[in-house]
């Protein structure tokens, strides 16, 4: 398990000075690393806006229909109860980074359960709403996070994910808050 | 009346007993007043801080809800809990420095807090209030 950690790190690591835009087939195929996890945000504007209220999701954790459903100037104008609305400018950057990168345009392990977990339903709205995202959490209970309070919702990944920013959920590199001792 | 305010800032630089501006603030202060702000009310600003208004979730908000009222300590979003860094520029360097993005903020703050934007006054009153904390 370990070993497995250390080659992906060592794989991130390798790919991270490469501009990761919208990946072909080819690239994905020829490094076989990078395609177990999600692809980490690299852009600057994405990271700084999404990021200054919340962990900034990356855009291979949801379907470019949910994407284009949450980022225009009216949706945001009522993000999940808050304003959130974006200069013209901005806006046209950060939905087009999350549309080329959006799950169903990935060739990456994660992004590809998703968006097939999305592919002919309803766009979610949250990832949390994601069936393969409610599927892996399914067996961790309530106390660990609702009532857990360093915690208190799944929508928070990086509370336990610790490489979320990353791009990297493995249950390798989770460490859930007041339960040490939990394991997958 | 102008002559008084171009001593106020010379003053703010020369003594800056209290405030902290910055090339950002004095270009957005002088802004409001060339639409119309003449007189600048901190003692309003800091009376608005805590004044709730019921959100469209049923939620008391004011600014005070996430950025809290010591203004050396960082605040906290209400929802998302993500740390915000403190308002004070003397504690938080980089506070005030970007008049885009004070902008930004202010319109998307005073909706949520209050449901409404903030006139031109109120964010005269709030930047001059803020900078001085």
């Amino acid at each position: 398990m370990k070993f497995k950690s250390l080659a992906l790190l060592s794989g991130l690591l390798w790919m991270s000075g490469a501009a990761l835009a919208e990946e072909s087939l080819v690239t994905a195929i020829v490094t076989p690393l990078r395609q177990k996890e999600v692809v980490p945000v690299d852009n600057k504007q994405y990271k700084d806006e999404c990021g200054s209220c919340h962990f900034a999701y990356q855009p291979g954790l949801l379907p470019a229909k949910s994407w284009e459903k949450l980022l225009n100037a009216d949706a945001l104008s009522k993000h999940f109860g808050d304003n959130a609305e974006l200069d013209k400018d901005t806006l046209q950057v950060i939905h087009d980074y999350a549309i080329a990168n959006a799950a169903d345009k990935s060739y990456h392990k994660r992004s590809r359960k998703i968006a097939i977990a999305t592919e002919n339903v309803e766009a979610p709205l949250r990832i949390t709403e994601v069936r393969y995202i409610k599927r892996k959490h399914h067996e961790i209970p309530d106390k660990m996070i609702k009532g857990n309070k360093d915690v208190k919702s799944l929508s928070y990944c990086d509370a336990c994910h610790t490489q979320a920013a990353k791009g990297v959920f493995d249950a390798d590199t989770v460490k859930i808050p007041n339960y040490p001792d939990w394991e997958d | 009346m102008k002559y008084l305010y171009a001593l106020m800032i010379l003053g703010s630089f020369v003594a800056a007993p209290a405030a902290l501006a910055s090339p950002a603030s004095d270009a957005l202060l002088a802004k409001y007043k060339a639409e119309g702000v003449s007189k600048i009310d901190a003692a309003k600003a800091k009376a608005d801080w805590t004044k709730e208004t019921k959100g469209e979730d049923g939620e008391m908000m004011s600014c005070s809800t996430c950025h809290g009222t010591d203004f050396s300590k960082a605040g906290k979003h209400h929802k998302t809990h993500k740390v915000i860094e403190p308002m004070s520029p003397k504690v938080n360097a980089e506070r005030f420095t970007d008049e885009k993005k004070i902008e930004k903020w202010f319109k998307r703050n005073c909706k949520d807090a209050w449901g409404r934007e903030c006139t031109t006054q109120e964010k005269a009153d709030f930047l001059t209030f803020l900078l001085a904390q």
